[in-house]
């Protein structure tokens, strides 16, 4: 594999609310190769935008704060960067685009208003070459007509099209990574394909690593090279995005990939994983997973597994996997019978 | 834009005829007999028919509404019951007076509060949040009377710092051109007056911006912390953007939508209603004249002295609209 660009170590951040201290992102660690596509998944609310968050030291504070853990980017630890740092980092070397394409425009300026900023910021350019780059950026990213968009105000442009907008406004300053907290969430598929093809086709031609934090496994299934499985704040396994999806380790990754719809398959009901998402707590002993998993044992609850190492960049952060508990080779097995295992 | 300037400004003619309408009939609906004030209780019964006859009183109600309306849009308010005088003449320099005093209250009102609202909405629950918001409660609940009472003991009498009273130094009154004093020293280019004249307006102007300024500091707090949890605050952070831009240019802008109401709205408020203030400070204001007109019964002063405030007041609130439409381009209605 190529040079690591982004590196996440240890990372605890966590929320200090009235009803006590809230670890939303407990121990996470993992690497963005450079020109690399890794996806981050879960459920809402297992910590992964607050772990994208935390990278360009963007979480709200207070309530949150990054309590200990390492950001290596290209070898130098952001998450302890000052502000003045941070401002050069952000938009420029590492950009980011949001969920909500709809409001995550400011609505009181022209689009070109917003990139020009975005250009200025980091570049020392004239207006006028600000706004030609910007032109050039709407074009880049399949706008009709740039000229013209580029004085239009985001309540003239659709959701798809704003998308777009801030996709050009992330990559404006030819950042190294980008980070894309569920960017095809609010969007409709059509629209969905072509922004992920969009953002595919800058990954190949510009090199820039890619940070994915989606819920969509299709999206992953499209985009990624490798895949972040997160629950409750941790990671609970890593892989490529082939042994992600034909062989799961973790039983939470079986359980997700259960649960999609299959084409090809009549089935009545669609499987769920039973029970909820439980909320981060500071006292939480074992598995964050056992009480709604089908294989937990005493030892589950009773002590937190580790993420074991099941090759190169291959990790499960479950007790089948520990070498003392001499489980039947490659993990559990699914009933025979069952023709979903 | 232009369209919706147009728009707004024929939007004006109705509400103007409907508040000459109102002023008209306000005096006419308050029983007595205006011939029978100017002539006095002893007045022979056949000398009142006759000034009725010759103040057209006898005319139908629309004749006279419509002798009226002819009359104000010519700029013609009329005479004074009390003072024999054109009341154009009369209320032009008190006009020029009370805008003088609403322009420096609204000044330090919209500065201080809303800087006041920003920074405890960006340092929310800090020492300056409480202390802010504890003074903006103060603020608004203190008396404005109590206020200007205190101010003129504490720093003209105790202090001896600013004068108590008037517009400007009684022995030596300036030569009025516009009548707004500030202006017509600078037009003088006497600078020891336009010091002056900018003392005599620093008491009445913090009696009279200060509940504006606890109201626009409260309004500007809630909005800013509600803007500032947005997504596109959160964008312009990902950019890299400073605080300064982010708050001002991005934060700000969006935020002051509901500000301008307040600020629209309490200045048509301190242009009417700054009654009291004047009369502690004796500002020879529009308020003042109002009230000496009640006082008198000299009912064509309070009529013209409403429909002016009215007209202001319709004025302040076209041009917080526009404002709306510049600050918001989604504002287009």
């Amino acid at each position: 594999m190529s040079d690591v660009i982004l590196e996440l170590n240890e990372l605890h951040t966590h929320f200090f609310t009235d009803s006590g201290e809230v670890p939303a992102v407990d121990g996470v660690s993992f690497k963005l190769h450079k020109g690399e596509v890794v996806g981050v998944v879960g459920e809402s609310g297992c910590g992964k935008s607050v772990t994208s968050l935390s990278v360009m030291q963007l979480v709200p504070n207070p309530p949150g704060r990054i309590v200990s853990g390492e950001v290596n980017f290209k070898g130098e630890n952001i998450a302890v960067a000052r502000e003045k740092r941070m401002k050069e980092i952000r938009g420029n070397e590492i950009a980011m685009i949001f969920q909500e394409p709809m409001t995550s425009l400011n609505p009181v300026y022209s689009i070109g208003n917003q990139l020009i900023e975005a250009v200025r910021m980091h570049k020392k350019v004239s207006k006028k070459e600000a706004r030609n780059k910007a032109i050039e950026m709407l074009e880049i990213v399949g706008i009709p007509r740039p000229s013209e968009v580029v004085d239009e105000f985001p309540h003239q442009l659709s959701g798809g099209m704003r998308q777009r907008v801030m996709i050009a406004m992330a990559m404006s300053c030819d950042p190294e990574v980008l980070i894309a907290d569920e960017p095809t969430t609010a969007l409709d598929v059509t629209i969905q394909a072509q922004i992920l093809d969009l953002m595919r086709n800058l990954n190949k031609e510009q090199d820039t690593a890619i940070l994915l934090i989606t819920h969509d496994l299709g999206v992953v299934a499209e985009m990624c090279d490798r895949v972040v499985v997160m629950y409750s704040g941790q990671v609970v396994e890593e892989g490529t995005v082939r042994e992600i999806l034909k062989d799961p380790k973790h039983p939470y990754t079986k359980g997700l990939i259960r649960s999609l719809p299959k084409l090809y398959e009549k089935e009545q009901k669609l499987y769920s994983i039973p029970g909820t998402v439980p909320k981060p707590s500071m006292d939480h002993v074992g598995c964050r997973f056992a009480p709604r998993c089908e294989f937990a044992w005493d030892r589950c609850v009773e002590e937190n597994p580790d993420l074991y190492e099941l090759g190169a960049e291959r990790k499960a952060r479950c007790f089948l996997y520990d070498e003392k508990e001499k489980v039947t080779e490659g993990g559990p097995q699914y009933d025979e019978a069952d023709p979903r295992g | 834009m232009l369209a919706y300037t147009m728009r707004r400004l024929l939007m004006l003619i109705p509400v103007l005829l409907g508040m000459t309408l109102i002023t008209f009939s306000i005096v006419h609906l308050i029983p007595g007999n205006p011939a029978q004030v100017i002539l006095g209780e002893t007045a022979t019964q056949s000398a009142i028919d006759d000034l009725e006859r010759q103040m057209g009183l006898t005319e139908p109600y629309l004749v006279q509404y419509g002798v009226y309306l002819a009359d104000v849009f010519q700029g013609d308010l009329g005479q004074s019951l009390r003072t024999r005088g054109s009341i154009t003449n009369e209320i032009g320099p008190r006009i020029a007076a009370t805008f003088e005093l609403t322009f420096f209250a609204m000044l330090w009102a919209v500065f201080v509060g809303i800087n006041a609202g920003i920074i405890s909405a960006w340092r929310q629950n800090s020492w300056f949040d409480f202390l802010a918001m504890f003074f903006a409660l103060v603020g608004v609940s203190m008396p404005i009377f109590w206020l200007a009472l205190m101010e003129q003991w504490l720093f003209a009498q105790e202090l001896g710092w600013l004068p108590a009273y008037g517009r400007q130094s009684s022995v030596d009154p300036i030569e009025p051109i516009t009548y707004f004093f500030v202006i017509d020293s600078i037009l003088h280019m006497e600078f020891d007056r336009l010091v002056t004249v900018l003392r005599h307006l620093v008491l009445p102007a913090i009696a009279l911006g200060t509940i504006p300024m606890a109201i626009i500091a409260r309004m500007t707090r809630s909005s800013m912390l509600e803007v500032m949890k947005s997504d596109y605050v959160r964008t312009v952070r990902a950019k890299g953007s400073g605080q300064f831009i982010v708050i001002y240019k991005h934060a700000l802008r969006n935020a002051l939508i509901p500000v301008l109401t307040v600020i629209g709205l309490q200045t048509g408020v301190l242009l009417g209603g700054a009654i009291l203030t004047e009369t502690i400070f004796s500002w020879p204001g529009i308020g003042r004249y109002v009230y000496e007109g009640i006082n008198y019964r000299d009912y064509p002063v309070i009529q013209s002295g409403i429909l002016v405030v009215a007209f202001l007041f319709v004025i302040i609130n076209l041009i917080v609209d526009l404002l709306y439409a510049f600050i918001d381009p989604r504002i287009k209605y």
